[in-house]
This record gives C-alpha cells, sequence and structure tokens, in this order.
C-alpha cells in the first residue's frame, strides 16, 4: 500500500487549476471530464511521478464551512515543501497573492501560510538550517 | 473593559503579548504556531482563543476581519493606567 493522492477542495475547478499552475508552478498531470466537474490533479515539476494533488469540487454542503471555518482562523489546508520560503513569499506576493502569515521561523521550520483563491489557505515550510 | 491586571498575571497570555509585539496581525494559527515552537506551551487551539479573548475584554488585544480571515493587534494603551497609578521616575 502506498499514497500517491491527496485531495484539497476547490471552489472552482478552473480557477484552481490556473492558481496551482499559472502562479504556483506545479503540473497538469490528470483531467478527466465527469459529468459537471473533472478528475483533475497536479503535481510538483520536481516530482513528476510523485504524489497528485486532486483539485476536487466543494459542492458538498458540508464542505464550505468546515473551509470558511478553518479560514477564519488562518489555518492551512496543507503544507507544500519549499527550499526557501523568504524567496517563495517574494515571488508569490509580486504575482498579487495574499499572505495571512508572512514568513517566520517556528523553531525548526521556516513558515508562511498563502490564500489559494479557491477557499484554502497553504503553509508553505522549508527546514531550517541546523546551526553547527 | 475586564481587568488589564488579570490579563497579564497569566505567562501565556504575556507570551502572546510578546508575539504580537514583535508582528502585529496574526491569525490564531500564526499565534498558536508560535506559543508552540518558540515558547513550548502546548495550550490547545481553544484555550489559546480564550486567552485572546481575555486580552481583548482587557483591552490588550484588538480583533479585525479582513475579508474571510480574522487577525489579532496588539493595543498596549490600556497599560498607560498603570504608570498613571503608579508614575515611572522622572529621570
Amino acid at each position: 500500500m502506498r499514497i500517491n493522492l491527496a485531495s484539497i477542495h476547490v471552489d472552482d475547478q478552473q480557477k484552481a487549476l490556473r492558481f496551482y499552475t499559472e502562479v504556483l508552478g506545479f503540473r497538469k498531470k490528470t483531467d478527466i471530464p465527469m459529468g459537471e466537474h473533472s478528475w483533475l490533479t497536479v503535481v510538483s515539476p520536481e516530482e513528476p511521478e510523485g504524489v497528485e494533488l486532486v483539485l476536487e469540487p466543494s459542492d458538498h454542503p458540508a464542505v464550505r464551512p468546515y473551509k470558511e471555518a478553518l479560514v477564519a482562523d488562518g489555518i492551512p489546508f496543507t503544507s507544500f515543501a519549499v527550499a526557501d520560503v523568504q524567496a517563495e513569499f517574494d515571488r508569490l506576493t509580486k504575482l498579487g497573492v495574499t499572505f495571512t502569515q508572512e514568513p517566520a521561523s517556528m523553531g525548526l521550520v521556516t513558515t508562511a501560510v498563502l490564500d489559494d483563491t479557491c477557499g484554502n489557505l497553504i503553509q508553505l515550510a522549508a527546514m531550517n538550517d541546523a546551526v553547527a | 473593559m475586564g481587568d488589564v491586571f488579570k490579563a497579564l498575571a497569566d505567562p501565556t497570555r504575556r507570551a502572546i503579548l510578546d508575539e504580537l509585539q514583535e508582528r502585529n496581525g496574526q491569525t490564531l494559527f500564526e499565534v498558536c504556531t508560535r506559543l508552540i515552537s518558540r515558547h513550548g506551551l502546548t495550550s490547545s487551539r481553544q484555550a489559546v482563543s480564550q486567552h485572546l479573548d481575555v486580552l481583548e475584554a482587557a483591552g490588550l488585544v484588538r480583533t479585525r476581519r479582513e475579508g474571510r480571515y480574522k487577525f489579532h493587534d496588539l493595543d498596549t494603551s490600556p497599560l498607560r493606567a498603570i504608570t498613571d497609578r503608579w508614575q515611572l521616575p522622572t529621570d
């Protein structure tokens, strides 16, 4: 058994695809029409055969209040690994991305939290260099 | 207004004020993460939320809604009541 997928509920699949590819920099992996929605996944170009992120429609009535409650308290739905949080913050801010938490060192990691424009907050995290 | 002295009497609440002084405008998530990672405080999110309520009632923290997010800001002006009552040395 292995984990090959992670999923996130997005308010609008096409808008999400644009954000996750054109802004964050992931690549579309699968796009299979399934009625009103699609089976839509993206992967990191750093790991094209790695875990796929499913951009899943959030049309179930339970999803919206759940997402809204997380966002109100600033809680990220998931976290992506980056090499340099500050560099990503600078790059993404220039592209118009909103951050609810600017880069901050949190013990072993540096983190920041951004809005994916599709109803979720996403954490970016990088391990801090060990002090010799 | 709640009691400033009572609000300041708790070490977790003082740590929250320290963190907000370093950076204003934190979400509940950021406050919780800072308390855990920088102070080793393992209060539950609910407990931190209650601490923020006490600080807000004392006027030491103000909350602001910006779109769908809620941010917390430090407001030190209630501390003036302390130095008004017991004045600082003049030199």
